[in-house]
């Protein structure tokens, strides 16, 4: 991978990182509403995943979507703005943090019903095969979505009607309070694949570069034998489920360990050892992305509130 | 009496219904070792254990499934719905197993089942995950559907849907879990299917319950001060809907609003004003009002989705155009 693309990584995990930090002090101050999951800790899942995909491969996923929305190119103001309910926000203020997405970019959204995303994704796969293209279609989605019939219902029908789609779970160990062995008959998301008779591996979700590897051969795979894939990446949330987690379920030493394991830390120190890039360049991506983040924070603040005639728009087409 | 919030009442009754009938058990997603999303069965878990306070998968068809299985051969479940926006996601079991076995088995099973589930908007959730859509429910014979405005009702309503011997869907509203009322010392159970006079008055007659119930309440001490007088029936169930307290109240007032937290078209404010009609048509003077939801899905933005639901003020100016 050129130095470009791997900066252009490092500034997108930073980014990330900087506006969902700010986005837990707005909603701690009242400024965001509803229900906002951060995706800190698991930012190496998404930025690898991306990095490998062609624009025209499609890309979905749950509520847990602020990352994947900056990854597939969506500005932090845009994201920022969604987060505060501003009329300049991804879905025009009217989805918020769950639900952002641009056609543009080819992200078609962060969807907020369980595993419900999953047998859309093969409907996006459906389209491209009938219209003959071979773009690939990248679904998100997390342990505790293994569980619930839709995703068996997506994989089944992904193999028998051969759809392009990489099913990439992202396993961060739990799905809300409840661990994947509390809830999971098998604890290796990937083994689910087997039944399907569908190719899977597994991949160490706090490396960007190995999700990045991973992904690629996935990617290939999925385009040239039009098959689907699974990926589970192993990764953690190092905050709660959602604002306002009582986090009885995990220990904090728990926590801890991982965070200690900090996906940027890990990406730096992997930079580091190359011999064309300096700690001086990483420390201005940090200092362009934290000035970016404020840039957005002032763009949603002064952005409009959506108008009254929006409430009653896109209910139907003709609206 | 003391005075507890809807969320303590909800916990009594489950509580006490647990220590009383070992059948008694509670099923559905953070429902133990997390103490319930909204924190009604905190303390249930370590108290009862894991078998009769069971957290399941993701998996709202296994939950509902396993709940009418485990009904039919005597148990009593109570299976919670983290929101009842998520029993979409298995339909089938809400509707057209649970209320449908017995009968089409002609009469074989009893499914002494309760399906707790927090419905509501208001809370800037967005389209999927604000949803009111109790009528949908009380469209199916079969199943019972509950959803009460007080404290004292919620514990007394959710005591006699547990000992049920049909399903129950009991809605409870999201922003509601604070509201604080008296309740009765001791025991006490409140038959399913009556309505209840709220507050009294002699001009124009609001039916309404749950969230309505709480914006009804405030519409009329409001209206009080201009020298209005409502009077509040609170439905309490929607299915089976008992309209003796209405059409007793509609007698004496000829008007009526109706205010519900759902969507207008085809809602149980449309089913109340039929009855009203077909009953007591002749003593009407005015048409009959309904205080609803705009026709949307739900916005994330606060001020439009506060402009979509239905507020004090829309029910203190159709109070008002009924009295015209
Ligand atoms: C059908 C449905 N059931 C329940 C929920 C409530 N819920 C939202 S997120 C979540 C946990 C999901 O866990 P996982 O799939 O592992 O994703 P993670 O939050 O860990 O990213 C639950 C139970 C929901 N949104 N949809
Ligand atoms: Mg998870």
């Amino acid at each position: 991978m050129d130095k470009e693309k791997l900066l252009q990584m490092y500034y997108e995990m930073v980014l990330i990182r900087r506006v969902e930090e700010r986005g837990a002090e707005l909603y701690q101050a009242g400024k965001i509403g509803g229900f906002m999951h951060l995706y800190i800790g698991q930012e190496a899942v998404s930025t690898g995943l991306i990095a490998a995909r062609e624009p025209r491969d499609r890309v979905i996923t749950a509520y847990r979507d602020h990352g994947v929305a900056i990854n597939c190119g969506i500005s932090a103001n845009e994201v920022m703005a969604e987060l505060l309910g501003k009329v300049t926000g991804t879905s025009k203020g009217k989805g918020g943090s769950m639900h952002m997405a641009s056609v543009e970019k080819n992200m078609w959204g962060g969807h907020a019903i369980v595993g419900g995303h999953l047998p859309i994704a093969a409907g996006l796969a459906l389209g491209d095969q009938y219209q003959g293209n071979d773009n690939v279609t990248i679904c998100m989605f997390g342990d505790g979505a293994t569980n619930i019939g839709y995703f068996h219902e997506a994989l089944n029908v992904s193999m028998t009607w051969n759809l392009r789609v990489l099913w990439v779970c992202e396993n961060n160990q739990y799905g809300m309070g409840t661990s994947v062995e509390r809830a999971s008959a098998v604890s290796e998301i990937r083994q689910k694949a087997e039944g399907y008779g569908m190719k899977n591996s597994r991949v160490d979700g706090m490396d960007v570069l190995a999700v990045y590897e991973a992904a690629k051969q996935a990617i290939d795979y999925v385009r040239s034998e039009s098959k689907p894939y699974l990926l589970e990446a192993v990764t953690y949330r190092f905050r709660g489920h959602s604002m306002g987690d009582p986090e009885r379920y995990r220990s904090q030493d728990e926590v801890k360990k991982w965070q200690d394991n900090d996906p940027i830390g890990i990406f730096r120190a992997a930079l580091l050892k190359k011999k064309n890039i300096t700690a001086a360049e990483l420390d201005e991506i940090e200092a362009r992305a934290e000035a970016d983040t404020q840039k957005a924070v002032e763009f949603a603040e002064a952005s409009p509130e959506p108008g009254m005639e929006e409430l009653f728009k896109d209910v139907y087409v003709e609206d | 009496m003391p005075r507890i919030t809807m969320r303590e009442a909800i916990s009594q009754a489950l509580w006490e219904e647990m220590e009383r009938d070992p059948a008694v058990f509670i099923l559905g997603e953070e429902v133990g070792v997390w103490g319930g999303t909204y924190a009604v069965t905190k303390g249930f878990y370590d108290h009862f254990g894991p078998q009769r306070v069971k957290d399941t998968p993701i998996a709202e068809n296994a939950i509902l499934g396993a709940a009418i299985g485990a009904a039919m051969v005597g148990l009593r479940p109570v299976a919670e719905l983290m929101t009842i926006n998520f029993a979409f996601s298995a339909m089938d079991y809400v509707v057209n197993q649970a209320p449908k076995l017995r009968y089409m088995f002609g009469g074989q099973f009893r499914i002494p089942l309760v399906i707790r589930a927090v419905g509501g908007g208001g809370r800037q959730l967005g389209a999927t995950h604000s949803q009111t859509p109790d009528a949908v429910f009380a469209h199916f014979p079969g199943l019972k559907v509950v959803s009460p405005g007080t404290p004292e009702d919620a514990k007394g309503l959710l005591k006699t849907a547990i000992r049920s011997d049909d399903p129950v869907l009991f809605i409870e509203h999201a922003t509601m879990y604070q509201v604080r009322g008296e309740v009765p010392e001791g025991e006490y159970l409140i038959p399913i299917g009556q309505s209840k006079v709220q507050r009294p008055g002699r001009d124009v007659t609001i039916v309404t319950y749950a969230k309505g119930l709480e914006l009804s309440l405030k519409a009329a001490d409001e209206l009080a001060k201009e020298g209005i007088e409502v009077e509040i029936v609170d439905l309490r169930t929607l299915r089976p809907l008992d309209m003796g307290p209405v059409l007793e109240s509609f007698k004496k007032t000829n008007r009526a609003v109706i205010v519900e937290e759902g969507w207008r078209s085809y809602g149980v404010g449309a089913e109340v004003a039929a009855r009203i009609y077909e009953e007591a048509f002749d003593y009407a003077d005015a048409p009959i009002l309904r205080v609803a939801q705009k026709e949307v899905p739900l916005p994330y933005n606060r001020t439009l989705e506060q402009a979509a639901l239905p507020q004090v003020p829309d029910i203190t100016a159709a109070v008002k155009e009924v009295l015209k």
